[in-house]
């Protein structure tokens, strides 16, 4: 390779980015000035999961002061399109609704106004009219006869149904001794950066051109799909990012649509707009990586050995196929069959929409949903066969002769020798304790498993691993694409110091920092000589589809090209130096700051005036070398082919090799899962910097285990959101942390520059089935789901072996059925006033209105049929709801059904309660009450845990407003009563 | 405390990292947009405003508290430090910011500017915490990129390190 004995590797190197944000200097974009006359944004979303938008009223919002506009679907409809996926389908992916809603949390209106608080201000004020529609938010379910259609133009909720066949699967099935199948329903999660999306955008119309500065993160193959969202053309959407970003995890990626919003926005109002997204909007409305239902099949012999593999996957790309989906469920398709020698394979994929967030990237990228099957089957075989599953495991391998190997879906794996990895993490991550302590554990009576996962962790994608979801034909007409292409720029200034730009556009990995290094012993200078830049501005920068910071792709691919284009500088300054000293380049070293002959040290001249020469005294530059001032190189591997026309897919260049496994134990009482120990052994080729390599697996492995056991972004089956919040969309903390023990092997990749592979992601892909393996092992269980919650693992425990319960404890309930949000209670009380009275107090709306938590006013349509304006707060969130009540079953002055709805800016719902009103015996009247009723909405997203109380609260204190009139001289007003439990309902929403 | 009126804006003055200021809100704005975008202290982020992430941690009258959750109105009159107060001098760093760099304790640095603050506000007034105290400190800090063993153990490193030097003299005032 040509770089051999020089240095790239520095162990302890500390970060050139670390001072800065150490000490508050960073520069994320809301840290960035704006021009004069900025304007904000904030945006109105969907309460709803799927509903007709009837109108939005805007006069409300447009008379507060400091506001400048408020801007609608239908207002953009001209200005702006959707944003194409990969694909082809009449799904009309616009950033924000015109006639229907799909989602909650799609943006439904912007509101623009002098500051954020104003424009959320104007946002409260926005009067949006749904009508709302069946909502399907089971994958399956969306596939089902009669199942409201997300999109009538596509004729159904599928997307996409491709098959594909490789080798000879049906003979591998028919001539298998055994064959078994697993089910996975892969649930929904996210990377939850801990810095939102940003948008800073303005229009200059007399360009017809747009300067957007986004928190974006790649791959700017999503840049053509902003510019045609925008109707512009490339050169007309100069897309920058800031300095800094708080993390991303691919998520970032999904701020696309928001960019073409905000720009959109700044269009309308001829002013720059800025918007800065908040968390709950961030969980609600940004980017879900996709769940999924697969169904693994695979043909194996009695030892063991995998034949073939049948995948049925069902993936769920949310309420809209937005580019770049369906990419998760085509990323992994050259590696479908995981660390494995299989020879046969048989693929069914489905896309289908349901009322959902659209999905996007998240670290892991598909991986999570391949493996977790893949994995969960082998230890199945195990099970099915009374194997050790490591033994299983090891069996299947790919043999470490066998490379570079090409997997039966297309993928040329690169190097390893997984046995070695295997036998080193067995002996160094201690699996022979780890065994003994397993055996400790059971006879003591406790619930202890062991898991084991080898995954493929893939790097440095094929940008036309994605045209696999056409035919073959399909795609021989669009034209192959393939490749990766990345970008590196080095420049000499007139001083002669070196300047690095790149288009990986960073969120923390400290790619400024390897970068330094690497150019640094290139041209044999100190590292703090070299200053790197990874802002990204399309309109000056290099960059091309693939630049950003995704698929892994840094240390194999960007790192790489920046050693190429400083290689190529060097050898130039080399020709010129050797000009001067009269020294044949070839026998110059670069080193100390200094050019020297190889021979001679005598004869040197400093680095710096080498490299200042082509801008001082370009006279002196040999004719044939050309100015030595700036070197842009672009580099793809030839080894990203395009799909062929039998659909093999190298979908990726690099493949590094993980190993895991750990040791879990589940705690018959809580169900809480303790991890023992956790060992990882990786593979990802020659390591640059061992301390962010580390970083990456420290951060991936807890990432992961959210995943595992804490995370999941929750719908209700009506496809209200449940998770809106950081306290229910719950990230591990420190104290979450088990002992995690990282273990290195190393094959070089033969592919990239420097024989590195991607690391950041294989532990989203390998923890969650490892824990999960280890979780089956200790419950003796042949199906697991995540996430692994307290909850669904005490539930586990019970069916598994149903212990006696431990004194004072009751045996556990059945889990909760997923999805169930309604709302029960029933109550009583004692008033002194008659049932009568009491009936009358009921009915009256000036007595409603005064008891009636939060009421503004309680209008009487008719006998039997009330609205009313109501403030009500549920924890953080309090809102004004329209309420509307209806009564039925009257039964006077025994009983009445109140049936009612509420409405409102945070949120709807809908209930009914049932009032009985009995004599007490002694001239009063006793009160009883039950209800049920169901929210959604932004209360239900961010309240859902304090629904209950605060319904308990709201119509307890309906009943207490009401007995204090009802238990005076001439109170009155007991239908306020009747209309509490319904509102409380609603305001707990609320 | 008065009551404020919701129409007007009020001045509001605190020493801020040791100097005095003065800051112009609305009684309704958070403490964090006051300090970010009204005195331009960007340093302090905000990951989530509603109380659960720490990003916004700063250092009121000595005691951690998140800035999302604060009304600037509240901080009339008060001490209150935040993560540009930790440097001894442009361009140095203090103990326990190099103690991070050293362990490579940040990646995208987000979340860092909180769990500083939280850690400098403990380490001055329990100079001898276990792994588990430190633990307990970073565990009401959300960081979604270290994983937080790097985090523990330049928080370790550093009360180490503090134990031997003067870095925190006013601890004596604090006592
Ligand atoms: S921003 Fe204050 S705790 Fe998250
Ligand atoms: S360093 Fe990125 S969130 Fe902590």
């Amino acid at each position: 390779m040509g770089i051999q004995g020089e240095r790239f590797i520095r162990p302890s190197a500390e970060r050139v980015e670390d001072a800065a944000l150490l000490s508050g200097g960073g520069r994320y974009i809301d840290d960035l000035g704006v021009r004069p006359g900025t304007l904000h944004a904030a945006i109105v979303r969907s309460p709803h999961a799927h509903a007709d938008l009837l109108s939005v009223d805007k006069a409300a919002a447009l008379s507060l002061p400091g506001v400048a506009a408020v801007i609608t679907g239908a207002d953009l409809v001209g200005v702006t399109a959707g944003l194409v996926p990969a694909l082809r389908v009449s799904v009309d992916a616009r950033a924000i609704a015109v006639d229907r809603v799909r989602y909650v949390g799609e943006p439904v209106a912007i509101v623009v106004a002098a500051d954020r608080y104003r424009a959320e201000d104007g946002a409260d004020l926005v009067n949006v009219r749904y009508r709302s529609r069946p909502a399907v938010v089971d994958p399956e379910a969306a596939l089902g006869e009669g199942a409201p259609v997300l999109h009538e133009d596509a004729g159904s909720n599928l997307m996409s149904d491709r098959r594909f066949r490789y080798g000879d699967p049906d003979a591998a099935f028919a001539a298998a001794a055994h064959s078994l199948a697993v089910t996975v329903r892969y649930p929904r999660n996210t990377g939850s950066p801990m810095e939102c999306y940003g948008v800073v955008a303005e229009y200059d119309p007399h360009e017809d051109a747009y300067d957007v500065l986004a928190n974006f993160q790649g791959p700017f193959s999503i840049h053509a799909v902003m510019a045609r969202a925008l109707k512009v053309p490339g050169n007309r959407l100069r897309l920058r990012t800031p300095p800094d970003s708080g993390g991303s995890f691919g998520v970032k990626q999904g701020v696309a649509p928001y960019a073409v919003l905000i720009g959109a926005a700044a269009r309308i109002v001829g002013r720059p707009v800025k918007w800065v997204e908040d968390r709950l909007e961030h969980l609600a409305g940004s980017v879900s990586a996709t769940n999924r239902v697969t169904t693994l099949t695979a043909a194996f012999d009695g030892e063991g050995r995998v034949t073939a593999l049948d995948w049925d996957q069902l993936e769920d790309c949310g309420a809209y196929l937005r580019a770049p989906e369906p990419a998760t469920l085509y990323r992994m398709h050259g590696n479908m069959t995981g660390a494995y020698a299989i020879p046969h394979v048989r693929i069914r994929n489905r896309v289908v929409l349901t009322n959902k967030l659209p999905t996007g990237l998240v670290r892991g990228f598909g991986g999570p949903q391949v493996y977790y099957p893949l994995e969960r089957l082998m230890q199945r075989i195990a099970r099915h066969l009374g194997l050790d599953p490591l033994e299983v495991i090891r069996r299947n391998l790919i043999p470490a002769d066998a490379f570079p190997y090409r997997t039966a879906t297309g993928a040329l794996y690169d190097s390893g020798d997984y046995q070695r990895a295997l036998d080193d993490a067995a002996r160094h991550g201690g699996l022979a304790d780890l065994l003994d302590r397993r055996d400790a554990a059971r006879a003591a009576g406790r619930l202890y498993g062991i898991g084991f996962t080898a995954a493929v962790e893939p790097s440095v994608s094929n940008m036309g691993y994605i045209t696999a979801v056409l035919t073959p034909a399909e795609r021989a007409k669009a034209g192959p694409k393939n490749g990766a292409q990345s970008t590196a720029t080095v420049t000499l200034d007139p001083v002669g110091t070196v300047t690095v730009q790149v288009a990986s556009v960073p969120q923390g990995q400290g790619h400024r920092t390897v970068l330094a290094g690497i150019v640094a012993d290139v041209l044999g200078i100190p590292a703090a000589q070299v200053r790197v830049t990874t802002d990204l501005d399309t309109a000056k920068d290099a960059w091309s589809i693939a630049s950003g910071n995704y698929s892994s792709r840094f240390a194999a691919a960007v790192a790489g090209v920046a050693h190429l284009a400083a290689t190529r500088l060097r050898d130039k300054l080399a020709r010129i130096a050797g000009a001067q000293l009269n020294i044949r380049a070839e026998d110059l070293v670069f080193g100390g700051g200094r050019v020297s002959s190889r021979t001679n040290p005598d004869a040197s001249l400093p680095f710096a005036r080498v490299a200042a020469t082509s801008h001082w005294s370009p006279g002196l530059v040999p004719d044939d070398v050309g100015a030595a001032i700036r070197e842009t190189a672009f580099w793809t591997p030839p080894e990203l082919t395009a799909p062929d026309a039998e659909d093999h897919v190298a979908s990726s260049l690099c493949h590094g090799f993980i190993f895991d496994f750990c040791g879990v134990e589940v705690d018959r009482a809580t169900g809480k899962l303790r991890i023992d120990r956790y060992v990882t052994m990786h593979d990802c080729g020659v390591i640059l910097h061992p301390g962010m390599v580390e970083g990456q697996v420290r951060g991936g492995f807890v990432q992961a285990l959210g995943a595992a056991v804490y995370e999941e972004l929750v719908y209700g089956e009506d496809g209200a959101f449940l998770s809106g919040t950081l306290a229910d969309y719950l990230l591990p903390t420190a104290t979450e942390v088990p002992d995690l023990r990282i273990l290195h092997v190393e094959s070089p990749s033969p592919f990239t520059p420097l024989g590195a592979k991607g690391v950041g992601e294989g532990n989203c892909m390998s923890t969650p089935v490892c824990l999960a393996n280890a979780v089956a092992d200790a419950l003796d269980l042949d199906n697991v789901d995540l996430p692994l919650t307290p909850a669904k693992l005490r539930a586990l425990v019970a069916e598994a072996d149903e212990p006696p319960p431990p004194a004072g404890h009751r045996s556990a309930a059945p889990a909760a059925k997923a999805g169930d949000r309604t709302l029960r209670g029933a109550g009583a009380t004692v008033v002194t006033a008659s049932p009568e009275a009491v009936w009358a107090l009921l009915l009256d709306p000036d007595v409603l209105a005064s008891v009636i938590p939060g009421a503004h006013g309680v209008n009487k349509l008719s006998d039997t049929h009330f609205t009313a304006d109501v403030t009500l707060g549920v924890g953080p969130v309090k809102g004004r709801y329209a309420a509307d009540i209806t009564l039925s079953d009257l039964d006077p002055p025994r009983g009445a059904t109140l049936t009612g709805t509420v409405s409102g800016g945070l949120g709807d719902g809908g209930g009914t309660g049932r009032v009985t009103l009995e004599p007490d015996g002694t001239g009063g009247t006793r009160i009883g009450y039950t209800y049920e009723a169901a929210v959604g909405g932004k209360v239900a997203a961010v309240g859902g845990r304090l629904l209950d109380g605060a319904a308990r609260v709201v119509i307890g204190g309906f009943f207490a407003a009401l007995a204090r009139r009802a238990g005076g001289a001439d109170r009155t007003g007991p239908l306020r009563r009747l209309l509490a439990p319904l509102l409380a309902l609603m305001g707990i929403k609320s | 405390m008065p009551k404020l009126s919701a129409a007007i804006r009020h001045s509001v003055a605190f020493t801020l990292n040791g100097v005095p200021r003065t800051v112009e809100v609305e009684p309704r704005t958070l403490l964090t947009d006051a300090l970010r975008h009204g005195l331009g202290m960007t340093g302090t982020h905000v990951g989530c405003e509603h109380g659960v992430c720490g990003a916004c941690t700063v250092a009121i009258d000595g005691a951690m508290a998140r800035a999302c959750l604060t009304l600037a109105v509240a901080a009339e009159g008060c001490d209150l430090r935040t993560v540009e107060s930790l440097a001894p001098a442009p361009g140095r760093l203090g103990v326990l910011q190099a103690a991070f760099k050293r362990h490579h304790a940040l990646q995208c640095g987000f979340c860092t500017a909180g769990i500083l603050m939280s850690l400098d506000t403990y380490l001055r007034r329990h100079p001898n915490p276990s792994r588990e105290d430190l633990t307990l400190v970073i565990g009401g800090h959300l960081c979604r990129c270290t994983g937080y063993a790097p985090i523990v153990a330049a928080a370790l490193d550093a009360a180490a390190e503090l134990r031997g030097t003067s870095e925190h003299p006013e601890d004596a005032a604090h006592a």
